[in-house]
C-alpha cells in the first residue's frame, strides 16, 4: 500500500466534505434536529391548541399532568410490559432463529424454496401481518377463531384483541413472527462463515453433535448472534403498528408499551407531555441496550 | 448431488423425514397469514360478513382486484403515494449514500470516526422515538409536500444501514484497482462511476431493495404526517375499509395483497445476497 502524502488536516478535511456533505445535511437535518426539537418542547408548557405557553420546568415529565404521573395510566404496568416485550419477543425470536437457521444449512432439495417461504412475513409490511391476525382473531368473522372452537382448542370465539391482556400476548406472538426472517438469515450468514474443516477435525477428535454446536459453531456464530440480537432489540422496542392494531381497547390501558403510549398522549395530552415520554422512552431503549452489551460484553474477544 | 454426498463425511445425510416433516411445519408456519390473505381477498362482501365464517369463498371473487379500485376508499390513491415515496427515498438514498459510502471506504481522513459514530446513532433512531420531533418539524408541510417530508424522513433514517452494506462493498474491491485507473488519468468520480460502482453493483442493488422495502412498508411517520386521506399511503390508508357499518376485510385484503405481492418478488430476486450483504458491513 502506498502511503498517503502528508498533507495538512483541513486539506482532508476540504476534500472529503463533498463526498459526506449530502448525508450530513439529511442526518442534521431530519433525524438531530427533531431529536433536539424534543428536548427543547418537552421543557415546555402547552395549551389545549397545541399553543406554547412558557417554560415547563420538569411539570412534563412528573408534574400533576406528566408522562409518568399522569392520573389514569397503569404506568408501573406499561413499564413491566415494555421490559416483558422487548425480552420475550427478542430472546424468543433469536432461540427459535437459531434452529430455523440449523435446519436450513443442512443441504436438502427444496430448501431454497423453503428460504423464500420464510422471507413472507419480512417482506410484508408488519402493518397488513397484525392486520391479518386481527381479523383471523375477530370474535364473530374470524376464521382463527372458529379454527381454535372447530379443533376444541376453544369453546367459545373469543376476543383475543378487545382484552388489552390478551391483545398484547398476542402481539409479542405477531412480534415474534415478523422478527424471525431478519433473525434467521443473519444467524444463517453465520453459520456458512464456519469453515467445514474446522468441524470435520473436531469429528475426528471425537466430538459429537452437540459438543461441535455448543463448543465451536456457538462461538464461531457470536458476532452474527451479537448484530441480529442488538438490531432487534431496537426494532421491537420501537415497534408501534402491531400492539396498535391488535390492541382495541382504546386509551390508556395495560396493553401499552412506552413506545404505543407516546402516541396515545400525543393525542390527549400535546407535544410537551408526549416529547417527555419520548425522551424517557429512548432512555429506556439506552439502558436496555447498555444491561445486553454488559452481558455479552461484545469487545472481549475482539 | 455429489455436494450432499461429500458432506456426509461428518453428519449422516440429513434424514429425509425429519427433512419433510419439518419443511411442512415450516412452510405452514410461515405461510397461513398470507394464505388467508389471499382466501380473504377473494370473499364477496356477504360471505367475509357470515358468522361463523366460511373457510373457503363460496366462488372465488377474483374481479375483486378490479373492483377495488371504485370502492369508496379508492386505494388507487394511496398506492400511488406509496409507489412515491418508496421510488423518492430509494433513489435519496443512493444518490446521498453512495459517495458517502465510496470515501469512507477508500480514505481515512481526520473526523471519520466521528463521522462512523454519527452514522450508528442514527441506526439507533427510529421515526417512532422522534415521531413528536418529526411531527413539529413537518406538519406544516401541507399538500404533496408531505409525500417529500416522507421521502427525506424515510432516506434519512435508512442511510446508515444503506452506507454500512455499501461501504463493506467497496471496500472489499482492491485499492489498487481504482489507483490504476487514476493513475491513467480518470478522475476521482470517473473512477467511482466507470470502475468501481459496476463493481460492487451487488451490494448496492442489495441497499436499494432493503431501503425500497422499509420505506414501502413504513408506518409511523406516515400515520402521523398525513392527515389528508387523499394523501395517506397504503400502510395508513387500510383501516379506513374497516367503516362504521361496512367492513370490507375483503377489499383491504386485495389491497394488501397487491401491497405484498411486488415486494416478495423484489425480495426473492435479492434472496441469495441477503445472507452475505447482511452481514457484510457489521462482521467486518
Amino acid at each position: 500500500m502506498t502511503a498517503p502524502r502528508r498533507r495538512g488536516r483541513a486539506h482532508e478535511v476540504r476534500a472529503a466534505l463533498p463526498w459526506l456533505v449530502p448525508t450530513l445535511i439529511l442526518i442534521v437535518g431530519v433525524v438531530l434536529y427533531p431529536a433536539v426539537l424534543m428536548g427543547w418542547t418537552a421543557t415546555r408548557k402547552y395549551n389545549a391548541y397545541g399553543v406554547e405557553r412558557g417554560p415547563a420546568g420538569w411539570d412534563n415529565f412528573v408534574g400533576p399532568a406528566g408522562a409518568l404521573t399522569f392520573p389514569t395510566v397503569p404506568i408501573p404496568q406499561i413499564l413491566i410490559n415494555t421490559v416483558v416485550w422487548v425480552v420475550v419477543v427478542v430472546a424468543i425470536t433469536v432461540a427459535l432463529s437459531l434452529l430455523l437457521a440449523q435446519f436450513l444449512n443442512q443441504k436438502f432439495r427444496g430448501r431454497k424454496l423453503l428460504r423464500l417461504v420464510i422471507i413472507l412475513p419480512w417482506a410484508s409490511s408488519v402493518v397488513m401481518t397484525a392486520t391479518v391476525f386481527n381479523y383471523g382473531l375477530q370474535t364473530d368473522v374470524g376464521l382463527f377463531n372458529r379454527l381454535l372452537v372447530d379443533t376444541g382448542i376453544l369453546e367459545a370465539a373469543y376476543g383475543f384483541t378487545k382484552n388489552p391482556t390478551s391483545a398484547f400476548w398476542v402481539a409479542v406472538f405477531v412480534a415474534i413472527y415478523v422478527s424471525l426472517p431478519f433473525t434467521t438469515y443473519t444467524i444463517l450468514a453465520g453459520l456458512q462463515a464456519v469453515p467445514e474443516d474446522i468441524l470435520e477435525a473436531a469429528h475426528m477428535d471425537g466430538a459429537n453433535r452437540f459438543q461441535r454446536y455448543t463448543r465451536i459453531v456457538l462461538p464461531m456464530l457470536r458476532p452474527a448472534l451479537l448484530v441480529a440480537t442488538l438490531i432487534n432489540i431496537i426494532n421491537v422496542f420501537n415497534s408501534l403498528p402491531i400492539l396498535k392494531i391488535l390492541n382495541e381497547t382504546p386509551g390508556y390501558n395495560t396493553g401499552h408499551t412506552t413506545t404505543t403510549l407516546i402516541f396515545e398522549y400525543k393525542a390527549q395530552l400535546g407535544p410537551g407531555v408526549a416529547s417527555a415520554l419520548s425522551l424517557v422512552n429512548f432512555a429506556f431503549c439506552l439502558v436496555v441496550i447498555a444491561i445486553y452489551l454488559a452481558a455479552v460484553q461484545p469487545t472481549k474477544e475482539v | 448431488m455429489a455436494a450432499t454426498r461429500r458432506r456426509g463425511g461428518i453428519d449422516q445425510p440429513p434424514n429425509p423425514i425429519g427433512i419433510a416433516l419439518g419443511s411442512l411445519v415450516i412452510v405452514v408456519f410461515f405461510a397461513f397469514p398470507y394464505a388467508l390473505m389471499l382466501i380473504s381477498s377473494l370473499k364477496s362482501r356477504e360471505d367475509i360478513a357470515k358468522i361463523p365464517p366460511d373457510y373457503l369463498p363460496a366462488s372465488p371473487q377474483w374481479d375483486n382486484y378490479l373492483t377495488v379500485w371504485a370502492s369508496n376508499v379508492a386505494p388507487g390513491g394511496a398506492l400511488l403515494a406509496t409507489t412515491v415515496i418508496a421510488l423518492g427515498a430509494t433513489l435519496l438514498v443512493l444518490l446521498v449514500a453512495t459517495p458517502a459510502a465510496y470515501y469512507i471506504a477508500r480514505f481515512r481522513f481526520p473526523g471519520r470516526l466521528a463521522f462512523l459514530f454519527l452514522v450508528l446513532i442514527t441506526q439507533m433512531l427510529q421515526p417512532t422515538v422522534l415521531a413528536v420531533g418529526l411531527y413539529q418539524e413537518f406538519s406544516s408541510w401541507r399538500g404533496p409536500l408531505v409525500w417529500v417530508a416522507l421521502i427525506l424522513i424515510n432516506a434519512a433514517f435508512n442511510l446508515s444501514f444503506a452506507i454500512w452494506i455499501m461501504q463493506a462493498f467497496f471496500a472489499s474491491v482492491p485499492k489498487e484497482v481504482d489507483e490504476a485507473a487514476l493513475i491513467d488519468g480518470a478522475g476521482r468520480l470517473q473512477t467511482l462511476f466507470r470502475i468501481s460502482l459496476p463493481l460492487v453493483w451487488p451490494g448496492i442493488v442489495t441497499a436499494i431493495v432493503f431501503v425500497f422495502v422499509n420505506t414501502w412498508n413504513e408506518y409511523a411517520a406516515a400515520f402521523i404526517l398525513v392527515q389528508d386521506p387523499a394523501l395517506q399511503p397504503l400502510t395508513v390508508a387500510m383501516p379506513r375499509f374497516l367503516g362504521l357499518y361496512v367492513r370490507d376485510w375483503q377489499y383491504l385484503f386485495t389491497t394488501a395483497m397487491v401491497a405484498v405481492v411486488p415486494v416478495i418478488i423484489l425480495f426473492a430476486f435479492i434472496e441469495r445476497r441477503l445472507i452475505g450483504g447482511l452481514t457484510a458491513g457489521a462482521v467486518k
